[in-house]
């Protein structure tokens, strides 16, 4: 069955105090080379027959993220 | 006047919504989400809690809800609207008022009684108060934090659609310290703070609450 997948993560100008919670934790445990963390979701829908790109764009902008403040992108199969 | 009060799976403060709609003189209505039936109410109060368990994002799966999908295309031809709490989350989602509500900057849940200003004294749900009164009610959430992009905020601002503003502390790092917004047309108000925790001295830290309630009733005899 095709797997569609959405990742959605935070506008740039909106902070990401759980990304810079994920951030500190880094820091005390040594990795001092990661300079920051945005936290996102992912998505992974099965859908039957072939994925309809027009609909799984409005699924994604408009119920599994919120355009205020997310960004979203679709990843349709590619096969 | 029939104010109708939704009940979500999930909702917590129905009942205390309710309680202060019959204690400013109204009539409550007891709404159900899955239904399309708005019972001929003059006006609806979405109440706060956790709504479908606040999964992907907090009101995100209520403001999709078919008696919410009835409240926004009422709410377009002019019904006022009262969102608390995750009924604020709710009407953002749905689109009704702009911004969005995240997880706090503090990562931690806040329930404190909060000082407020009321900064539109002129909606549907204000009028009872004066402009720039100052109010005392709880507060308690966990995803309570205003954000928008610093474009939409300086929009929202100089619409004039900050409707109430934390004072004497921020509890959740909400940008500009708003606290709540309303529509253009000032008949949909949402904001976080719990104004029907705060209608009775016996268990409120006043009864300052109970403005947003009467407001109401002033502007049905005034319109």
């Amino acid at each position: 069955m095709p797997r569609v997948v959405v990742d959605v993560v935070l506008k740039p100008e909106i902070s990401d105090p759980q990304g810079q919670a994920v951030l500190g934790a880094l820091g005390r445990l040594g990795h001092d080379s990661v300079r920051s963390v945005r936290q996102g979701k992912h998505f992974v829908l099965e859908v039957d027959g072939t994925p309809d790109a027009a609909e799984l764009k409005q699924i994604a902008e408009t119920l599994l993220a919120n355009p205020v403040i997310e960004d979203v992108e679709l990843h349709l199969p590619t096969d | 006047m029939r104010i109708g009060v939704i009940t979500f799976p999930g909702s917590l403060d129905d009942v205390d919504a309710a309680r202060a709609v019959r204690l400013a003189g109204a009539e409550p209505v007891a709404l159900w989400h899955a239904s399309h039936d708005l019972e001929d109410v003059d006006a609806v109060v979405l109440p706060g809690g956790f709504s479908y368990g606040d999964y992907l994002r907090a009101g995100a799966i209520a403001a999709r809800a078919p008696l919410v999908q009835d409240v926004v295309d009422r709410a377009r031809q002019g019904m006022p609207v009262l969102g608390i709490c995750n009924g604020f989350q709710v009407l953002c989602e749905a689109g009704l008022l702009p911004g969005a509500l995240t997880r706090n900057g503090h990562l931690h849940f806040r329930n404190r009684d909060q000082a407020l200003r009321i900064e539109r004294a002129d909606t549907a749900w204000t009028a009872s108060y004066e402009a720039r009164q100052r109010i005392v009610v709880p507060v308690k959430n966990g995803e309570g934090r205003y954000v928008a992009a610093p474009a939409d905020l300086d929009r929202i601002e100089g619409e004039g659609r900050v409707a109430v503003r934390y004072v004497e502390g921020n509890p959740n790092g909400s940008m500009r310290d708003i606290a709540g917004v309303t529509s253009e047309d000032g008949r949909v108000v949402g904001l976080m703070p719990h104004p029907e925790h705060a209608v009775e001295d016996l268990t409120g830290p006043s009864t300052d609450g109970l403005g947003f309630f009467t407001s109401i009733l002033e502007a049905a005899v005034s319109a």
